[in-house]
């Protein structure tokens, strides 16, 4: 018996695909977004990015050490979630925020959940929810070429005109990563053509957030406004980079529909009824939550119907 | 061009070994003929040690309608009928024949026959008694498909071209090489169905099988070549009956409801030599192939013969096989050993310089959905699997587990390389054995 083969059950090939590859791909298109953030925003903004990041990683190897876990570090998630909480702060945020952000993210949101793929929300954009909350004043005291200044939202609602190649290009105050709608549709367009994203939820929820806000807003189907809505408040970082998280979006075809619907809704809800003048953060959390029950109406019914009627 | 929903496109690798001419081989040594090669009540044999038999004389009986007889493909004194290792790895009950290689035939053997002065049940008969199965793999006896509950509801006699497994060639070429055969034995099918119109289904990656068909079909009013997209799976019934007539099938219904009979190339082949050359089935094609063997090429090679005599004789491996699988990568079986007969549902031997399964290490499901994305049934692998893992069977079914049938793209797909389909197809047979027990 000692010519025997490998034996196992079919298929016997596998694709090149792996999480590891797929997070490697998500970093990558975050890089145009991470660096037109660092030259905007100056050197500070490149110390949060490499604090969150470092403590993001180091937070899920000591709890995984701890907990006498196999580490998996290696797939490069916390490095994603830490460079997405880091988009998502102001280049301002002291380094014990930064800290405390990522041990939030990866300590609650992920690792007590069961880790990688188990996780109930987007973890980066809990922990930025989690920081707003508790320092509300740190996290939109906004500063731009050392001037504290006002973001677009903001300026709109108090009726300044919008400029739209400004809010394109992305030189103007906000968090690190969401001031560049043409950095943030780069890395997008990387990621589509990688096929680690589809069009379906990222294009769904900013259609609908347009609509709605062109039916309820002030300003109609005005289109200077509306673009300005799709180009500014983090609309494309969100929609692009977080909404689509693997873990906290329907993996069926209706559920995403649904999903990115519903994401558009709270969102348009939230810029214009809202307390504060963005709401793709809340908007995306909120319906992470409702993602078990939108999978669940919408198992779709299998080729040829057979067994449909069963259950 | 217009396609079903989901599925996958794996690494092709048919180049190695679709250019070559078919390559035939004569066996040397003992001929092992398991009675079990088909789906079906096994065969019972019907010679005794010490009998000598002719090539193409039936040597065990079906013993039952769902069953297929068993020909010798040599001449020779029986020498044992033992269990003997075959396919899957089980020991089947088999007849073991002293090739005497001289292959002296049975009376009648060969003859030319003219099909449309043999009545439907002749027909039937004959296809039945040349132990004709479908030799894509799955063994299903012919005649029974054949002789469906209402058949003047079949509108559709589809032969399945596809060949949408990566690696295998051996349909393409018999298309090429005899073409003629493939058409005549679809249409003695045509005959048995009357009001049927015959379809040659084929995917676009064949072009120069595809020009051919279309040239001899010219003429032929009743039959058409299907031009389909290279996908896998194109090749599985219920999407090549979708992609050729728009009607969809689930695991409740055969292809006889749809109005449709499917059968692929070696098949339709072995029903022109048994009808029209009175020829049973003794032999197949099978694509030696994989990175592993020397001369990756399609072998003619008689039914019985030892495996391993087949790939030395074919030019033997180049480097040291990791896996050797029968079938094509996607739904193959793998084998431990060579030291198995070659059977009528060989359809390749695939031996592969590297393990696809033993280098990849399983880690957690993120959700991607990319299996949602591939299921041909558009079913929900990764919850499916969830409930597997459970043991929770009613769930399974709820997600419309049963009508999976073990395609392998959600696995192929899946970035965190978890065994989907291996669960799957574990589980449904478990309920299945449940169903019966009831």
């Amino acid at each position: 018996m000692s010519n025997l083969y490998n034996v196992s059950a079919s298929p016997h090939v596998r694709s090149k695909a792996s999480t590891t590859k797929i997070m490697l791909d998500v970093i990558i298109a975050l890089l145009p977004a991470a660096g037109f953030g660092i030259y905007n925003f100056g050197l500070s903004a490149a110390l949060v990015i490499l604090i969150t990041v470092a403590t993001c990683v180091c937070t899920e190897f000591c709890y995984e050490k701890l907990m006498k876990l196999p580490v998996t570090i290696g797939d490069l998630s916390a490095v994603v979630t830490g460079l997405l909480l880091a988009l998502n702060l102001p280049a301002s945020a002291p380094w014990w925020m930064c800290v405390l952000g990522g041990v939030f993210a990866i300590l609650v949101v992920k690792m007590l959940f069961g880790g990688i793929g188990q996780n109930f929300m987007n973890p980066a954009l809990a922990a930025r929810c989690f920081l707003m909350i508790s320092f509300a004043g740190r996290m939109t005291a906004w500063v731009y070429d050392g001037v504290s200044a006002a973001t677009p939202m903001a300026k709109l609602r108090s009726g300044a005109t919008p400029e739209l190649l400004t809010y394109f290009i992305g030189n103007y105050a906000g968090t690190i990563g969401e001031t560049s709608a043409l950095c943030l549709l780069i890395g997008a367009c990387y990621l589509l053509i990688k096929k680690v994203i589809t069009w379906k939820i990222p294009v769904i929820y900013v259609a609908t957030t347009v609509i709605f806000i062109g039916i309820f807003g002030r300003f109609g189907f005005d289109a200077k406004y509306l673009l300005s809505e799709v180009l500014t408040g983090g609309l494309l970082i969100g929609a692009f980079f977080m909404a689509n998280d693997y873990t906290t979006s329907p993996i069926t075809a209706w559920g995403q529909v649904i999903y990115a619907v519903l994401l558009g809704v709270l969102t348009g809800i939230f810029r214009l009824w809202g307390a504060t003048t963005e709401g793709v953060s809340y908007a995306i959390i909120i319906s992470n939550l409702l993602v078990p029950l939108i999978e669940k109406v919408t198992i779709p019914a299998p080729f040829g119907k057979a067994g449909a009627k069963k259950a | 061009m217009s396609t079903f929903r989901g599925g996958i496109h794996p690494y092709e690798g048919k180049t190695i070994s679709m250019n070559k001419p078919t390559l035939t081989v004569q066996p040397k040594g003992d001929m092992v003929f398991p009675v079990s090669q088909h789906i079906g009540a096994p065969a019972s044999p019907i010679v005794a040690v010490g009998d000598v038999v002719l090539v193409g004389q039936k040597i065990a009986e079906a013993t039952g309608f769902v069953s297929s007889p068993v020909i010798s493909s040599v001449s020779g004194k029986v020498k044992a009928i033992e269990p003997r290792q075959t396919v899957d790895g089980s020991k089947v009950m088999s007849i073991i024949v002293e090739n005497d290689e001289e292959y002296r035939t049975v009376e009648g053997f060969g003859k030319e026959r003219d099909y449309t002065k043999l009545s439907k049940d002749e027909i039937k008969e004959i296809v039945k008694e040349a132990g004709i199965v479908g030799m894509g793999g799955a063994g299903f006896p012919t005649h029974v498909k054949l002789a469906p509950k209402e058949p003047e509801k079949i509108d559709h006699v589809i032969v399945n071209a596809a060949e949408c497994e990566p690696y295998l060639t051996s349909d393409y070429r018999m298309l090429l090489e005899e073409p003629e055969k493939v058409i005549g034995g679809l249409k003695v099918m045509l005959s048995l169905f009357d009001g049927a119109k015959g379809v040659i289904a084929i995917e676009d990656n064949k072009p120069e099988a595809i020009k051919k068909l279309q040239e001899l079909t010219a003429n032929e009013s009743n039959i058409t070549v299907k031009v389909l997209k290279t996908k896998y799976p194109q090749g599985a019934e219920r999407q090549i009956i979708y992609m050729v007539t728009g009607r969809k099938i689930g695991s409740d219904k055969l292809p006889a409801d749809a109005g449709c009979i499917v059968d692929n190339v070696d098949t339709v082949i072995g029903i022109y030599n048994a009808v029209c050359l009175s020829t049973p089935l003794i032999r197949r094609i099978i694509t030696l192939t994989g990175e592993a063997v020397r001369e990756p090429v399609n072998v003619n090679v008689r039914i019985g013969m030892h495996y391993a005599e087949m790939v030395k004789q074919a030019g033997g491996f180049g480097v040291d096989p990791k896996k050797i699988i029968s079938g094509g990568p996607m739904m193959g079986k793998a084998l431990s050993t060579l030291d198995i007969p070659v059977t009528k549902t060989s359809s390749s031997l695939l031996a592969l310089a590297k393990d696809d399964v033993a280098d990849s290490k399983e880690t957690a499901c993120i959700r991607c959905g990319r299996c949602v994305a591939a299921c041909p049934m558009q079913l929900v692998p990764t919850k499916m699997a969830a409930a597997c893992r459970k043991g929770d069977k009613a769930t399974f079914e709820k997600l419309h587990g049963m009508e999976c049938y073990g395609c392998g793209s959600c696995t192929y797909v899946c970035p965190a390389k978890k065994q989907l389909t291996q669960l799957f197809v574990r589980t449904r047979s478990e309920i299945l054995a449940d169903r019966k027990k009831k």
